[in-house]
């Protein structure tokens, strides 16, 4: 497994074929490729999922669907959905009425049905031939017929299937996913409001005959898990695997009750000012200031319940002193542990570890500082810390900025390659509200001066680079 | 910025670094002040009453266990509260089934003053001692037996959370009886066959009136049903993390016959010179062992055996010597020793005698500085666990304080022994789960390795002498 390699001569070599080997073993190591058919029949290679919504209209299946699909490709399984309406509106390019939908509607069965097929084809394109491990596939699936045909493509492929079915009758709940989601699509761009909410009850009513709900003993082989009246109750049936036992775990934890997330870095560090990196330093005369600031922020914006969490490094817990209300130390969230580097400047990284520097601007999001942390491993450390947010209502996060960075991407669904240059800058508060089918963001800056501390990508990456290519991008310090 | 309507601003209070964990508090005059951010995630603002309900033989007792297990182990006092139990001490002399027969008005008496009971020291626990979750593990079939307990949990402002165990497969209800009611101190006169006859009878006396949690008339609680061992669940009002947490739990255990393999690496170079941390090789001998290892799996003959490592080299090093799949988990690195790493228990003592001995006063809570605690790491671990529970034939190369923290999961050991457990180089453990708890063999591979073990010195006082400090250290090279 490791290159048997011996001598000086090979150093380099041995340096950066370990941390590739590392890193591959590390990635292609993944829990997620335990895999046990219903027939006991291990998976030995990795068994792609197919998730399949199920549901009326205007039942969250969407929502569900994107929202699952931006967890799991955070925390590193590559997911995709395939939102089959969409395919209908490429199809259609033209939305009428709710006539399309009528069950009697010969020529609209057809389209629909093509739809359908066009998507499970690229489903089967990702899954099988992009490598794809998860993939959502976002339709009403209201009849027992349709969910055969789906099983049946996904048997002859070899793929597990694991439905999602939303169940909810509360008027209140869907009179408010058409206005958040329906209002806004582009089915209902000309119409006003009135007309596309009518419009869209009758599409309603056109499924609703049909609708056959995964049934406790017909479907006692599927896997499967319902949700009923957006989580007040949960049917699971059959978890075959740690990925669907990890989906329901997720799926449990969700919620739509409207809060908000704020998230900002401590003040300004002594370390900060001095363009180290890491340690556990106090807060600069700037930085208490922002706590200041950051706590008349909090009061002015009148929150209700808000929770306040820190890491436990000193900085954010001063910063959070400065609030005057009760907070919750968190030590998965604490900054990324730069190992060796700690407390370093760049130039001296630079100066002491080129190689390592080097390898970091190659693959910033999986390279791990010698006895330290990458940022894959970060977002393994703060995924307790997303599940516990996805379960809260109106928090205040205050953080490091690589940790920042990976709350960030994955409330705004930031690939790995975005994720460790994304721009998180000291004493700007980040308000995050979620809207429709995705995060509304508010930057606050609160008006205390302080140093960057981002590093863009340099042009040159390469091993063999300068120093002075390397340090092109160092942001100024004292 | 100043304004005749600016709000007061608190002053910052100063902070101080606790000595021993290592947590940042405020500080008054040079103390530390109590604040609410000592406490760790809060799971719970109030404490949580877990309530079995199920015929007799459907595995109440094991998933009250299993449960109580877990919880204490991942730091959330836990307690359970058997029912039965009480009955046991109240009647001395179990006779047979006709005590459970719900024409039995003596029996009924006595089984309600048993439950009433056991609800007080609930009570005691919850609300004297500091307790933040008990199990209260009985039949609890009817509904006016459930509502008298909600009564009580309303009165104590205590959250109510149902598990419920529904089977109705002859199979496992069987082997349950094997299992543990055979042994049970009920049945220690009978032979097998009255036994059974009494039990089944037994199970018979709760059919008529068991009231299982109904879809709508208990919509308004909160409860697991699970159904079948776990083939379905339904999942009503889970109202908060700890109930979040134990749904999750509950739903990844399963009963399937497996053994869990425990072991460290084979002797490291380091831990030849006496060494702590690092990321060394093996040592000629720890070579030597991760063969033996090979061959001892190989001689087990385990059905579909998983094996997983840390990512430190000497783990996976232990591994590529067995010639099978192996996964690695950054999980399972060895503690985190911060300044210590790679230091002799000597250097400690000459470099950091406080931090030594500190560590010994409390060798689970202690964080080495820039380092981390053995409670860092149980919460490190949960995952590794989590999916131990999924898995079923599982050989973890891993190290010391980890291999601890995870047999202290196993054996239900305090934190106070964690710290203390014997992980010897070059042993195997296999865990094979049996009744309520878990039959531990332990396999000596028979190469020789350096001790490790630093018993805890009888003098941890920050004044001892060096010589005190040093007392209980391991031989090595």
């Amino acid at each position: 497994m490791f290159p048997r390699t011996s001598g000086d001569e090979h150093k380099l070599f041995h340096t950066a074929a370990l941390l590739s080997v590392r890193t591959w073993m590390m990635r292609n190591s993944s829990r997620f490729r335990d895999g046990q058919n219903r027939d006991g029949t291990v998976c030995m290679t990795n068994c792609p999922t197919l998730i399949v919504t199920v549901g009326l209209p205007a039942r969250g299946k969407t929502y569900i669907s994107k929202k699952l699909t931006r967890y799991l490709n955070w925390i590193g399984v590559p997911t995709k959905e395939f939102n089959v309406g969409q395919y209908r509106r490429e199809c259609l390019k033209i939305y009428k009425s709710f006539e399309f939908f009528r069950p009697d509607n010969e020529e609209g069965l057809k389209i629909r049905k093509q739809c359908a097929l066009a998507a499970l084809n690229d489903v089967r394109q990702y899954l099988s031939v992009e490598g794809g491990q998860v993939a959502v596939f976002d339709a009403t699936n209201t009849t027992r017929e349709r969910r055969a045909t789906i099983m049946r493509f996904a048997e002859q492929n070899g793929y597990k299937v694991f439905f999602v079915e939303s169940v909810c009758e509360d008027p209140k709940v869907i009179a408010e996913n058409i206005v958040q989601v329906k209002l806004g699509s582009p089915d209902y761009t000309d119409r006003n409001t009135e007309e596309a909410i009518q419009d869209f009850m009758k599409r309603i009513k056109c499924y609703e005959n049909s609708y056959q709900p995964l049934d406790e003993n017909l479907d006692r082989e599927l896997s499967y898990i319902k949700i009923m009246n957006v989580g007040q109750r949960y049917l699971v049936n059959r978890v075959l695997d740690h990925i669907q036992s990890r989906i329901v775990y997720y799926l449990m934890n969700i919620h739509i009750t409207p809060r908000s997330i704020y998230l900002c870095r401590h003040g300004e560090s002594d370390l900060n000012v001095r363009g180290r990196i890491g340690g556990d330093s106090g807060l600069s005369p700037r930085g208490k200031e922002f706590a200041q600031y950051l706590g008349r922020f909090i009061q002015d914006q009148n929150i209700k319940d808000l929770k306040v969490w820190t890491s436990q490094m000193k900085r954010t817990i001063q910063t959070a002193e400065a609030l005057g209300v009760p907070y919750e130390q968190w030590k998965a969230l604490n900054e990324i542990d730069a190992g060796v580097c700690e407390e370093m400047m760049y130039e001296e990284i630079q100066e002491h570890y080129p190689l390592e520097f080097a390898l970091r601007d190659q693959d910033k999001y999986r390279y791990r500082y010698p006895k330290g942390e990458s940022y894959e491993d970060l977002v393994q450390r703060l995924e307790p810390v997303i599940m516990e947010l996805e379960r809260q209502e109106n928090v205040l996060v205050i953080c490091h900025q690589a940790v920042m960075r990976c709350l960030l991407a994955y409330f705004l669904d930031k690939s790995a390659e975005e994720l460790p240059y994304l721009k998180c800058p000291l004493h700007t508060v980040l308000k995050l509200t979620p809207v429709a089918y995705g995060c509304k963001v508010e930057s606050i800056y609160l008006n205390v001066e302080a140093v960057n501390t981002h590093r863009d990508k340099p042009e040159n990456v390469d091993i063999s680079r300068l120093p002075e290519e390397a340090l092109l991008t160092v942001p100024a310090h004292y």
